[in-house]
C-alpha cells in the first residue's frame, strides 16, 4: 500500500509546502503520506513483536516436546477460569479500541474518550486478575527455575502478602488520579476532567480485577480441597526431608490428584515425605523438581511476564491518546495515532489468546 | 505511529538556500545538536560516537595482537593474565560488533545519506531517530559500565552456560545488547518506512542507487532478526537473575537452543555488517570509474537475495555442535547458496571498471582493496562451509582470519571508503588525497599481514580465544602482531587525514568526484532541509552528461 | 623465509602431520577448495589491476560508458560458481557423514571434561589425564561435560566435536601413525581455556594393552600415589604444582605446606594434614583469603578414601621443598 503513494501527484507538491498544518509533520507532503508512513511504521513494529515472541513460543515448543509431561503436570496449577475472564476481558477491549478507532475519524470525542476508558479499565482489570494469580503461586513457591520449591504436602504456605505489594503501586496511582480528578474539579478545567475521569475509572478497575480473582481463586480452593480431601490423607513412602523432594502421589494412580492436591491448601497434613528423585519412577513425581516444573514455570512467567509489560506500555499509550483526545487533535485526516495503537493492542490481544490455550488449557 | 504525529516547529525553509546556510550552520548551541530531528546531525553525530567505540575496540584488538607476540606458556611471565586477556577479546569482539560495525555504515552513513539520496526532506520519522541514536547512547553506556566493572568474560557470543557462571557483570552487558538491538530495530523500522512512503516523485525502485537497496535489505534483517535477539538476552539476564533454567543443562535446559536462538539473530547480523558495504562498494566503483554500473539489477537483486537466504544459514556455526546430520547437510547446502549472489556482485564490480575512466583516488582505492579482501573473505567461506572441512577448522584462526578478512577487510575498509567519498559532503571540506591514498596503502598492507598468517595458523590446528599458545605457531603470531600494528598506524593515518581537512581542507564543491545520484546535487555541506523544492530525479548511474568544471574544481551537470 | 619458518614442526605447510584416516581425505578436500579459489581469485584480481590501468584516467582519454551489461556474461558467471559450489558441498557432506557413521567394532574411551582438565577412562577401568590410543583401531569417544562447554580438538586427526553439559557427544577415528600429538579445546570455556590441553600418545597394540595394565594401577610410593591421584581427580585444574610460580584460579600447591594459611572467614590455620582433609572434604568453609571469589570446589566427599587423602596430603608436603611462588 504504501508503494503506491509515494508519489504523490507532482502539481499539488509545491503549494503544500507552504500551507503545513500543524498536524503534519514538516517533512511530509500530504496527510496521506504521513498516515501511510505511520501506519507501515507500526506494521513493521508488529512484525519485531511477533518475532520477539515467537523465541519464547520456540522455547515453549522444544520444552513441551521433551518433557510433556511436565507441562501436563503444571498446568493443573493455572486456574483456567482467572484464564478464560482475562481472555473476554481482552477481548472485549479490542471491541472498544476498535469503536475508538471509529469514534476518532468521526470527531465523537465524548465516545472516543469513552472507549479509551473502557479499553484502560480492561486492561486494568486483566492486570488484577494476573496480580492474584501471580501472588498466589508465589504464596505456594511456584518459582521459575532454581527458585521452585518442590510441592509437598505440608510445604510451608508462604506468609509473605505478595498481593498487597502487587496492590501499592496502583494503589498509589489512584490516589493520585483522584487527587487530579478533584483539582480537575476545582479548577472546572474541561480537559483536566475529560483525562482524570477515564484514569480514575482505570485505576479502581484493577481492584476490582484484584476482587474478582481472589474470589475465584479461594472457589478454587475450596472446590479442590472439597474434591480430593481424601487422597491428601494417603499414606506415602519413604521419608526423606531433602529439598530435592518431589511429589509424594507415586502410588496415587491418578495423574490428576498431586496437582491440585498439592495446592498448600491443607496445611493441617503432617504427611511431611515424599520420594527422592532416584526412587520414583512415575512421572508425577519425577517432574516435581527445579528442573522440570521449575523450567515451566520459567516458561510461564516469561511469556505472560512480558505480555504484562506489553498490557503496561499500552496503558501508557492509551493514556497519552485520551490526554491528546481531551485536547480535541483528532479529526478525519489526523487519526494515525489511535489507529496504530489499535492495531498495537489487538496485537498484545492477539498474543493472549495464544498464550492462554497453550498455557492453561494442556489437560 | 506516534512519532510523527505531534508537528514539529522549524524554522521554515528559506527558498534561496545561501552559501552560508547549510546544516551545520543553520542553529547553533550544544542543545541544538544533542535535540536535533536533522537525520544529518543525527548521522554526523552517529559517526562521532561509533568512531570513538572504534577506537576502543582497536586499541582492545592491538593489547590481544601485543600479549600473542609471545606464546605465554608461563604465565607468570606473561603481560596479561589468563583473565584479563579473557576480558580484553570479548570486550573487542563486544565493542566492535555491538557498537561499532552493526550500526556504523547503516546508522552513521545511512542516515546522513539516505533522506538525500531519495530525495526527501527526512526520514519518516525523525524523533524515532534521535531516539535511535541515545538508546545507543544507553547501550554504549551498559558497555563502558561492563568494561569498568570489569570481568565480563563470556566472548562476545555469550555462551551458555558459561555465561550463567561466569562472575562478570553479564546482565549489564546483556541489557547493553538489547537495548542496542532497539536501537538498531528503529533505525532500520525507519529506513523500511522512508525508503516505501517518502520517494519523491520519478524516483521509481529501479532509479534508487544501489547504495539504498543495500541499506533497505538490511533494514529487513534488522527489523526481522534483532528482536529474537532481543529475547535471547532478556531470558538470558532472567537466567542469571531468576535461574530461570532454559539454557542450563543443570536445571534441564539445553545449552545449545541458546546458541541456536543466539545465531538466529547473529548470522543475519553478519549480512547487517557487510550488506551496506556492498552498496557502498557499488556506488564508488561506479562513481570513481565515471560509468554506470555493470548490471544494476543483478546488484540490487543480489541483495535482496543475500538478505533473505541470510535467515537460513545460522547452523553453520555449531556444525561441531552435535546436530542431527540432516540438520547439518540442509545448513551446509543452504550456506552455500548465500555465496552465488556475493561473487555475483564481485563480478559486477569488476565489470564496472571495463571501459570506464579510472580515478585512482582515496575512497577508489579503498574500494579496489574492498575487493580483494572481501573475495579473499568470501572464497574461504567456501572452506568453512563444507561439513567435513568445518570439522578441522571450526573455533580456530582460520574462522578469527575469515570473519575479519569479511568483516573487517570488508566492512571497515567500504567503511572508510565510503567516509572519504561523502566526507567533503558531510564536512565541506576536502581531504589531502595523497595521504589519503599513503592511508589505503597502508591498511592494505597491514591487514594482509595481520590475518593471512591466521589462515596458516588455523589449519594448522591453533583454537581461537587462546591466551597462550605452543612455541611452534610463534613465528605466525609475530608476523599477525607486526601487522596489526602497521594496520593500526594505517588507519591512524587516515583518522588524521579526515581531521586535518577539518582545519586546513580546501571547500569542497558540490560534486568533487562527478556522481550522479542526488546528493551531489545540493551544496556541500547541504542545507538544513536538504532540498527546498522536490529535485529531479534521473538515473543515478548516468554520467555522460557529467563534466568537470575546473572553476569550481568539482563536476557539474550539463543540461 | 617459508621453508625455514616451519622447519621446526613442518609436515605441510598448511597442515600438521596426517595421522587419522581422515586426514588425507580432509586435506585432499582443503587443496582442492584451495586450487578452485585461486582459479576465482587471480583473474578477479589480475582482471582488477589490468583495468585500473588501462582505463585509469588520464589526459586525453575518455572511457566509453556504454558496457553495462551482458546477459550472456552473467549468466555465465552465476551458473558456473552454482556447479562448482554443488561439487564442493557435495564432497562436504560425504567427508562428514563418513566421519559421522561408526564402523561396528569399536575400542571405546569415555572422555570427561571440566574446567580445564580431561579425563579418558579406558574399557578395564583406568583413569588418565593423558589420551593413549591404539594405532590402526577404529575409536570411539564418548564425552560429557562437567561443567561449561568444551570441544575436543585434535588437529593431527582434523576432528573435533563439542562437549555439551547435560548431553553425551561422540564421535569416531582412526590413528594411522604412532607418535605424539596436540589436544586442544577450541570451545571457549573460562580462565585457563588456553591451559586445557592434553597429550595424544599412539602406541601399537602392544604399547596399548601395556599402557592400560599399568594406567590401573594406583602406585606404590604414598607422593607418586598422590601425584597420581591430583592428575586424575581435576586437582589440577585449579591448583598449579609447577615451579614456575603460574597462578590457577585456586591456591597453588607448591611451597604451602607448613605455613599458616589466612581464611576467608577471618582466623588462621597451619596448613597440615588436618586443613588438606578438611579443604577437600568441606572446602568452602575452608577456603583462603583471596580465594573466596574463585569458582568454588566442589566437596570430594565419598570420592576420595582417607588413604588417598593422605596421599594427596604427601604429594602436597613433597613440594614444599621446591622453590617458592613469586608474588
Amino acid at each position: 500500500m504504501a508503494t503506491a503513494v509515494a508519489t504523490p501527484p507532482a502539481d499539488h507538491h509545491e503549494e503544500e509546502h507552504h500551507e503545513h498544518p500543524s498536524w503534519l509533520a514538516h517533512h511530509f507532503d500530504d496527510a496521506e503520506q504521513q498516515f501511510d508512513a505511520g501506519k507501515l511504521g507500526m506494521w513493521l513494529f508488529l512484525v519485531t513483536e511477533v518475532l520477539f515472541f515467537s523465541g519464547m513460543f520456540c522455547a515453549y515448543a522444544l520444552y513441551r516436546n521433551r518433557n510433556p509431561e511436565v507441562f501436563e503436570f503444571c498446568s493443573t496449577f493455572l486456574n483456567e477460569k482467572l484464564g478464560a475472564i482475562n481472555t473476554g476481558v481482552l477481548l472485549f477491549s479490542s471491541l472498544t479500541m476498535a469503536w475508538a478507532v471509529r469514534a476518532s475519524q468521526l470527531r465523537e470525542t465524548k465516545t472516543l474518550i469513552g472507549m479509551l476508558a473502557a479499553t484502560l479499565g480492561c486492561a486494568a482489570i486483566f492486570l488484577g486478575v494476573k496480580a492474584v494469580e501471580y501472588s498466589h503461586k508465589w504464596g505456594l513457591g511456584l518459582f521459575p527455575g532454581k527458585f521452585y520449591v518442590s510441592q509437598i504436602e505440608g510445604a510451608h504456605h508462604s506468609e509473605v502478602p505478595y498481593l498487597w505489594y502487587l496492590c501499592i503501586p496502583s494503589l498509589v496511582l489512584l490516589v493520585c488520579f483522584v487527587l487530579y480528578y478533584v483539582y480537575g474539579v476545582v479548577s472546572a478545567s474541561k480537559f483536566h476532567l475529560r483525562v482524570a475521569g477515564p484514569l480514575v475509572v482505570a485505576a479502581g478497575c484493577y481492584f476490582a480485577g484484584v476482587g474478582l480473582g481472589v474470589y475465584l481463586e479461594a472457589e478454587a480452593e475450596v472446590s479442590h480441597s472439597i474434591a480430593h480431601a481424601p487422597a491428601s490423607h494417603t499414606d506415602h513412602a519413604t521419608a526423606d526431608h531433602s529439598h530435592e523432594a518431589t511429589v509424594p502421589d507415586a502410588t496415587v494412580p491418578d495423574a490428576a490428584v498431586p496437582g491440585v492436591n498439592l495446592l498448600g491448601i491443607e496445611a493441617s497434613t503432617t504427611h511431611d515425605v515424599a520420594i527422592t528423585p532416584a526412587e520414583s519412577s512415575t512421572p508425577d513425581s519425577s517432574v516435581n523438581q527445579k528442573g522440570m516444573a521449575g523450567l515451566f514455570f520459567s516458561i510461564y512467567y516469561c511469556m505472560t511476564g512480558v505480555h504484562a509489560f506489553h498490557i503496561l506500555g499500552g496503558m501508557a499509550v492509551i493514556t497519552w491518546l485520551i490526554v491528546k483526545s481531551a485536547n480535541l487533535e483528532f479529526h478525519s485526516k489526523y487519526y494515525g495515532p489511535v489507529d496504530n495503537v489499535g492495531l498495537y493492542w489487538h496485537l498484545v490481544d492477539f498474543i493472549w489468546i495464544y498464550l492462554f490455550p497453550l498455557l492453561y488449557l494442556i489437560t | 505511529m506516534s512519532v510523527v504525529t505531534k508537528p514539529v516547529t522549524m524554522p521554515s525553509p528559506s527558498k534561496e538556500v545561501g552559501v552560508e546556510d547549510n546544516y551545520l550552520t543553520h542553529s547553533s548551541g550544544f542543545l541544538s545538536w544533542a535535540l536535533t530531528l536533522d537525520h544529518k546531525r543525527i548521522g554526523v553525530m552517529y559517526l562521532a560516537c561509533i568512531m570513538s567505540a572504534f577506537a576502543l575496540g582497536g586499541a582492545l584488538a592491538l593489547m590481544i595482537r601485543l600479549h600473542l607476540w609471545n606464546p605465554n606458556l608461563d604465565p607468570s611471565q606473561a603481560w596479561l593474565s589468563n583473565k584479563v586477556y579473557n576480558q580484553v577479546f570479548t570486550l573487542h569482539g563486544a565493542v566492535m560488533v555491538f557498537l561499532f560495525i552493526i550500526p556504523s555504515i547503516p546508522a552513521a552513513l545511512g542516515n546522513f545519506l539516505l533522506p538525500i539520496m531519495l530525495g526527501s526532506k527526512d526520514v519518516a520519522f525523525p524523533r524515532l531517530n534521535l531516539g535511535s541514536f541515545y538508546l545507543w547512547v544507553t547501550g554504549a553506556c551498559f558497555f563502558l559500565f561492563s568494561i569498568f566493572a570489569t570481568g565480563l568474560d563470556t566472548g562476545w557470543t555469550f555462551y551458555t552456560p558459561y555465561s550463567i557462571e561466569s562472575q562478570g557483570p553479564i546482565v549489564a552487558a546483556t541489557m547493553g545488547v538489547f537495548v542496542l538491538g532497539f536501537s538498531s530495530i528503529f533505525t532500520g523500522l525507519n529506513f523500511i518506512v522512508t525508503i516505501n512512503t517518502m520517494r519523491p516523485p520519478g524516483m521509481t525502485w529501479f532509479r534508487m542507487p544501489l547504495f539504498l537497496w543495500a541499506v533497505y535489505s538490511t533494514s529487513i534483517i534488522q527489523v526481522l532478526a534483532t528482536p529474537v535477539l532481543g529475547i535471547t538476552m532478556l531470558l538470558l539476564a532472567a537466567e542469571r537473575i531468576l535461574g530461570i533454567g532454559i539454557f542450563d543443562a543443570k536445571l534441564n535446559g539445553d545449552p545449545v537452543a541458546f546458541q541456536h536462538f543466539f545465531w538466529f539473530y547473529s548470522h543475519p547480523a553478519v549480512y547487517i555488517m557487510i550488506l551496506p558495504a556492498m552498496g557502498i562498494i557499488s556506488e564508488l566503483m561506479s562513481v570513481h570509474s565515471h560509468k554506470g554500473i555493470f548490471g544494476y539489477r543483478m546488484i540490487a537483486y543480489s541483495s535482496v537475495a543475500i538478505a533473505l537466504f541470510g535467515f537460513l544459514v545460522w547452523g553453520h556455526h555449531m556444525f561441531t555442535a552435535g546436530m542431527a546430520d540432516v540438520t547439518a547437510i540442509v545448513f551446509s547446502a543452504l550456506t552455500f547458496t548465500v555465496s552465488i549472489p556475493s561473487a555475483i556482485k564481485v563480478f559486477n564490480w569488476v565489470g564496472t571498471m571495463y571501459k570506464g575512466t579510472v580515478s585512482l583516488n582515496t575512497p577508489m582505492l579503498y574500494a579496489l582493496a574492498f575487493i580483494f579482501l572481501f573475495t579473499i573473505g568470501g572464497l574461504t567461506g567456501l572452506f568453512l562451509g563444507a561439513l567435513s572441512m568445518d570439522m578441522h577448522l571450526h573455533d580456530t584462526y582460520f574462522v578469527v582470519a575469515h570473519f575479519h578478512y569479511v568483516m573487517m577487510g570488508g566492512t571497515l575498509v567500504a567503511f572508510l571508503g565510503g567516509l572519504f567519498h561523502w566526507w567533503p559532503k558531510m564536512t565541506g571540506k576536502m581531504f589531502n588525497d595523497f595521504w589519503g591514498i599513503v592511508s589505503a596503502a597502508i591498511v592494505f598492507v597491514g591487514f594482509n599481514l595481520t590475518f593471512l598468517p591466521q589462515f596458516v595458523l588455523g589449519t594448522r590446528g591453533m583454537p581461537r580465544r587462546y591466551a597462550s599458545y605452543q612455541l611452534e605457531f610463534q613465528d605466525l603470531h609475530r608476523l599477525s602482531t607486526i601487522g596489526a600494528l602497521m594496520l593500526g598506524m594505517g588507519l591512524l593515518v587516515a583518522g588524521l587525514t579526515l581531521l586535518h581537512s577539518l582545519f586546513y581542507g580546501k571547500k569542497a564543491p558540490r560534486n568533487p568526484w562527478g556522481g550522479a545520484t542526488l546528493e551531489w546535487e545540493c551544496s556541500s555541506p547541504p542545507p538544513h532541509d536538504n532540498f527546498s523544492s522536490a529535485p529531479a530525479v534521473g538515473d543515478p548511474y548516468e554520467f555522460s552528461n557529467i563534466e568537470y568544471d575546473s572553476k569550481t574544481g568539482g563536476y557539474i551537470k550539463k543540461k | 623465509m617459508i621453508p625455514a619458518l616451519f622447519a621446526d614442526i613442518n609436515d605441510t605447510f598448511w597442515f600438521p602431520k596426517q595421522a587419522s584416516t581422515f586426514a588425507k581425505q580432509i586435506d585432499f578436500m582443503y587443496d582442492a577448495i584451495l586450487w578452485i579459489s585461486i582459479i576465482f581469485f587471480v583473474p578477479i584480481v589480475v582482471a582488477m589491476i589490468y583495468f585500473m590501468v588501462k582505463y585509469r584516467e588520464r589526459p586525453g582519454y575518455r572511457g566509453s560508458p556504454e558496457a553495462l551489461h551482458n546477459t550472456t556474461l552473467e549468466i555465465t558467471w552465476s551458473v558456473v560458481p552454482t556447479f562448482i559450489v554443488v561439487w564442493i558441498f557435495w564432497e562436504g557432506t560425504v567427508g562428514y557423514l563418513n566421519m559421522q557413521t561408526l564402523p561396528p567394532d569399536t575400542e571405546d574411551i569415555k572422555v570427561t571434561a571440566k574446567k580445564w582438565n580431561w579425563n579418558f577412562k579406558y574399557k578395564n577401568g583406568a583413569e588418565n589425564p593423558e589420551l593413549h590410543l591404539p594405532v590402526g583401531r577404529d575409536v570411539k569417544v564418548i564425552m560429557r561435560s562437567d561443567d561449561v562447554l568444551h570441544s575436543f580438538f585434535i588437529p593431527a586427526f582434523r576432528v573435533k566435536r563439542d562437549v555439551v553439559p547435560g548431553r553425551y557427544t561422540y564421535m569416531w577415528f582412526q590413528p594411522t601413525v604412532e607418535g605424539t600429538f596436540d589436544l586442544f579445546c577450541s570451545e571457549y570455556c573460562g580462565d585457563n581455556h588456553s591451559r586445557m590441553n592434553a597429550k595424544v600418545f599412539v602406541h601399537d597394540e602392544e604399547g596399548y594393552a601395556k599402557f592400560l595394565a599399568e594406567a590401573i594401577k594406583e602406585p606404590d610410593d604414598i607422593v607418586e600415589r598422590g601425584k597420581w591421584l591430583y592428575e586424575r581427580k581435576a586437582c589440577k585444574g585449579c591448583h598449579y604444582a609447577g615451579t614456575d610460580g603460574a597462578q590457577g584460579p585456586g591456591p597453588s600447591y607448591n611451597g604451602s605446606w607448613g605455613k599458616p594459611v589466612p581464611l576467608a572467614a577471618g582466623g588462621e590455620r597451619l596448613f597440615d594434614e588436618n586443613y588438606v582433609s578438611d579443604s577437600i572434604l568441606n572446602p568452602i568453609l575452608q577456603a583462603r583469603k583471596g580465594y573466596e571469589t574463585a569458582a568454588a570446589m566442589p566437596s570430594y566427599k565419598g570420592q576420595l578414601k582417607e588413604e588417598q587423602i593422605d596421599a594427596i596430603a604427601a604429594y602436597i608436603k613433597s613440594l614444599q621443598s621446591a622453590t617458592p611462588p613469586k608474588k
